[in-house]
């Protein structure tokens, strides 16, 4: 499957939100469920655990309709944070065209962060691919948390952010920064329409 | 009416809407009166189809001079004509406008309902185009949409190039506010430009006069404008919530704006349709940008001539190219094919013409043929390969001859020289030289021979003493190493071709290389040819071909049915091999006949179904055969055969002298 399809005339995005456990990803999506018109959003697909945690992943597919011509569908997917489900994250990992890692901002969880996006690394090396070519944008999930329990964006980026992505501060829960995150993660996938490889795992 | 200087390709921004129309500008005004004429550019009001059309005059004007420009809105020429007709001067007016090279009329939409401009100028696009001069119009519509517009006249403007100008996209109209911050010396701070290229003007006009206020406000404030104050300035909406209160994010590729936690999100229809948005430009700059570079291209190239296979085969391709490169590749190539037939031109100027240079995907083709030019030995033209000594049926009648043959074939220059084979038209003559050819080039590859008719050498000597490159045609064949001349009786009274020929000859027979000619008739008997010539043949062998008798006829015919998969029953070959004909093409006629006439479900040919097909269908025939003998029409038609019917009786006086006896 690649990115863009001239025979059939379809572009097809496939984005998967990354990042520690409780750290906002499915937030995120179902933010961005809500904001979609009924018309152009699939069935999002959420298995749960009775305590509100992604047991396997999440699936938003939407239908973007007809772009210059092209049926383009952006597919949304999360992976459960938990550090124990490691194969369910690098399944769904599979033929990502761009990765948002949802951080969290809070100063205890700053560990969490830092595992997590080595184990994207990690999961992204294993099939092979290099993590500069893949589209990638960071969010500062929670920045509406009281000042002494988070980092500020600085530290974060001081953190995290050692490839000098764009970053974007957020409040998934009132839906801050989520669209700002989308669109900037849409914009960095397309961008590589023109460069003939997709940058796809696996 | 004189053209703005404003108004020139330097000053025109060009993007994905309007890069079609330029490319098609651009060629007119770099050839005018041979690409697209006329051209008619349609777009809405202020996307630049004035500075278009102004371009092209002047571009043309700089590349040659001399030329007429003249550019005149509908109106001016409506005024201008009812002038000359009022004063008594409409034929003057109209010998003047069509003496100019490129005729720019702007606005013809304003043509609507005014019956006799129409009708004025259909006749003056008609006369431009019979002197090859160039005309291009624009209008806010095609022509098929102007109102009550003559049809004679829509056929006439959409005969050329019909393009259209789309509104800028967002690097359009971006790249329009930088040149204008640019003229004005405005320096914006960052993202501003990009925040006002994000509302979208109707027109570049609109945009310009956005850019201007723009302009004008950052002179009078105090501090620079931000990108929301420029957004809230020119869209009169209040600016968005300052960022300075929100945490600051370090600068990414794409401006980061900063959400205030404390504010409740944005009503959700923004969020999705500006999530739409952004992916709706990035397909479009992505997907479209190169698509439009390639057409471009296309355009540009068919335009002058060039084959495009290569390009169209791109907008094909499932993935997407490397254009650029690509494009470049393409651009080299034809760079090289130029200078290819410049190189051309020097030796051979009808050659510098030819289609070899104008494919890019065989340059190498060009290049190798050029060389050959270049030195003079483009080879003469070469037997025909399907002509060999296998497909030669060898028989009673023409068994020396194909000995001779195929003695020259084995030491060419040494034994025979020159072979000169005679006989009627249709015994094989020509069959015979080309299998000399092709053994000549099979014994020693490599070995140039030049197998032409006579027709077609005198024809190429005519174009070449008008080309003025005799010369070059003289070492042409000076440097073949054989040279096998097809009925060399229609030379006869082509005094300047035989004199070549007489020279060639010489050159040929001084350096022993071998010539083998065919005629109609022996040497002597030759009329029209001079004699010098004629002695020249005479000294060499001289074979005649007789007509193939009945057992080469059965055998030709055989492998013509059987090259036609054609299974031939008892009898067939023999009753094919009776019949009359002097010459192998008159036994494939036959067969011919007969095989078109046979049933294709039938699987094997009978004699009867030759018969049929020969001789059956002759109503005269039978008309005769029934007068003659009584016998009723519609019998067995074995019995209505020509050949059954003595056609010619013996001379009875010879009768008479053998009764004698």
């Amino acid at each position: 499957m690649s990115l863009v399809n001239f025979t059939t005339r379809e572009i097809t995005c496939k984005i998967v939100y990354y990042g520690p456990g409780r750290s906002g990803k499915t937030t995120n999506l179902q933010y961005i469920y809500d904001q979609v018109p009924d018309d152009r959003r699939g069935r999002m697909v959420s298995l749960a655990t009775q305590t509100d945690r992604t047991l396997f992943f999440d699936f938003l597919p939407l239908d973007l309709g007809s772009i210059s011509g092209f049926t383009t569908k952006f597919q949304l997917y999360t992976v459960p944070g938990q550090v124990y489900y490691n194969a369910t994250r690098k399944l769904v990992l599979q033929g990502a065209d761009g990765v948002v890692f949802v951080a969290d901002s809070q100063a205890r969880q700053l560990d969490e962060n830092i595992e997590s996006l080595q184990n994207l690394h990690q999961n992204i090396l294993e099939y092979g691919v290099d993590i500069r070519t893949v589209p990638m944008v960071l969010q500062w999930n929670k920045q509406d948390l009281p000042r002494d329990l988070i980092l500020a964006p600085e530290e974060l980026d001081d953190a995290l952010n050692f490839r000098a992505l764009s970053a974007y501060p957020a409040d998934a829960l009132h839906g801050n920064g989520v669209f700002e995150t989308l669109k900037a993660i849409s914009a960095e996938v397309l961008r590589k329409l023109s460069q003939g490889a997709t940058g796809r795992q696996g | 009416m004189d053209l703005n200087p404003r108004f020139r390709f330097e000053t025109f921004i060009v993007g994905a809407g309007n890069r079609l129309a330029t490319s098609a500008a651009r060629a007119v005004a770099e050839s005018p009166g041979s690409v697209y004429n006329p051209l008619f550019i349609y777009a809405k009001s202020g996307l630049g189809k004035t500075h278009l059309l102004q371009a092209i005059g002047f571009e043309a004007q700089a590349q040659q001079p001399a030329l007429r420009v003249q550019y005149v809105t509908l109106e001016e020429f409506v005024e201008q004509y009812h002038a000359a007709v009022a004063a008594g001067q409409s034929d003057a007016f109209r010998r003047g406008a069509q003496e100019v090279d490129v005729f720019l009329l702007d606005d013809v939409q304003f043509l609507a309902d005014r019956r006799e401009m129409q009708s004025e100028l259909l006749r003056l696009s008609e006369a431009l185009q019979a002197r090859g001069r160039q005309l291009v119009l624009t209008s806010d519509r095609p022509p098929a949409e102007i109102r009550d517009l003559d049809d004679r006249l829509i056929t006439r403007l959409s005969g050329g190039l019909l393009v259209d100008v789309a509104p800028p996209d967002f690097e359009t109209r971006l790249a329009i506010l930088r040149r204008k911050a640019e003229e004005r010396s405005v320096v914006m701070a960052p993202g501003v430009l990009e925040a006002v290229a994000e509302i979208s003007a109707a027109n570049v006009r609109e945009l310009i006069g956005l850019g201007n206020r723009l302009i004008a406000f950052q002179s009078v404030g105090e501090s620079p404008l931000t990108p929301e104050g420029a957004r809230a300035l020119l869209t009169g909406e209040a600016p968005a919530g300052r960022s300075a209160d929100g945490p600051e994010v370090r600068p990414g590729p794409a401006p980061a704006p900063t959400p205030a936690p404390q504010e409740s999100a944005a009503s959700p229809s923004d969020d999705f349709s500006s999530f739409l948005s952004v992916v709706a430009q990035s397909v479009a700059r992505q997907l479209e940008a190169w698509k439009g570079r390639v057409g471009e291209a296309i355009v540009r190239w068919q335009g002058q001539g060039y084959k495009t296979a290569r390009l169209e085969a791109l907008l094909e391709r499932g993935d997407i190219p490397d254009v650029e490169a690509i494009l470049a590749a393409y651009e080299a190539d034809v760079v090289q094919l130029r200078s290819l037939a410049e190189t051309t031109a020097r030796f051979d100027s009808a050659a510098a013409g030819s289609a070899r240079f104008k494919d890019p995907d065989h340059v190498a083709e060009a290049q190798a043929w050029v060389e050959r030019v270049r030195e003079g030995t483009a080879p003469p033209p070469a037997p025909s390969g399907a002509l060999g000594f296998a497909e030669l049926i060898v028989g009673a009648a023409n068994d020396a001859v194909a000995r001779a043959a195929a003695a020259v074939a084995q030491e060419p220059g040494q034994r025979y020289n020159p072979l000169v084979i005679v006989g009627p038209a249709g015994v094989g003559k020509t069959h015979l030289l080309h299998a000399i050819g092709n053994a000549l080039v099979a014994a020693r590859p490599g070995t140039v021979v030049a197998c032409v008719s006579a027709q077609v050498f005198f024809e190429e000597l005519v174009s070449a003493i008008h080309g003025e490159r005799a010369d070059w045609w003289r070492r042409r064949y000076r440097g073949a190493d054989a040279l096998l001349l097809d009925d060399v009786h229609l030379l006869a009274g082509r005094e300047r071709t035989q004199e070549e020929l007489f020279n060639l000859f010489n050159a040929f027979q001084d350096a022993n290389k071998q010539l083998v000619f065919t005629a109609d008739r022996l040497p002597s008997q030759l009329e029209g040819i001079a004699p010098r010539l004629v002695s020249r043949f005479s000294e060499g062998l001289v074979v005649e071909l007789a007509p193939p008798d009945r057992e080469m006829r059965a055998e030709m015919a055989r492998r013509l049915l059987a090259a036609q998969h054609v299974s031939a029953g008892p009898g067939v070959i023999e009753y094919l091999a009776s019949r009359p004909a002097d010459g192998a093409r008159a036994v494939a006629d036959l067969v011919t006949r007969v095989v078109q006439s046979i049933d294709p479900t039938h699987e094997t040919l009978t004699v009867v179904m030759a018969r049929l097909a020969l001789e059956g269908e002759s109503g005269r025939v039978s008309a005769v055969l029934a007068a003659v003998s009584g016998v009723p029409d519609g019998i067995d038609p074995l019995l209505r055969s020509r050949e059954k019917v003595v056609w010619d009786w013996p001379d009875i006086g010879d009768r008479l002298i053998e009764d004698f006896r």
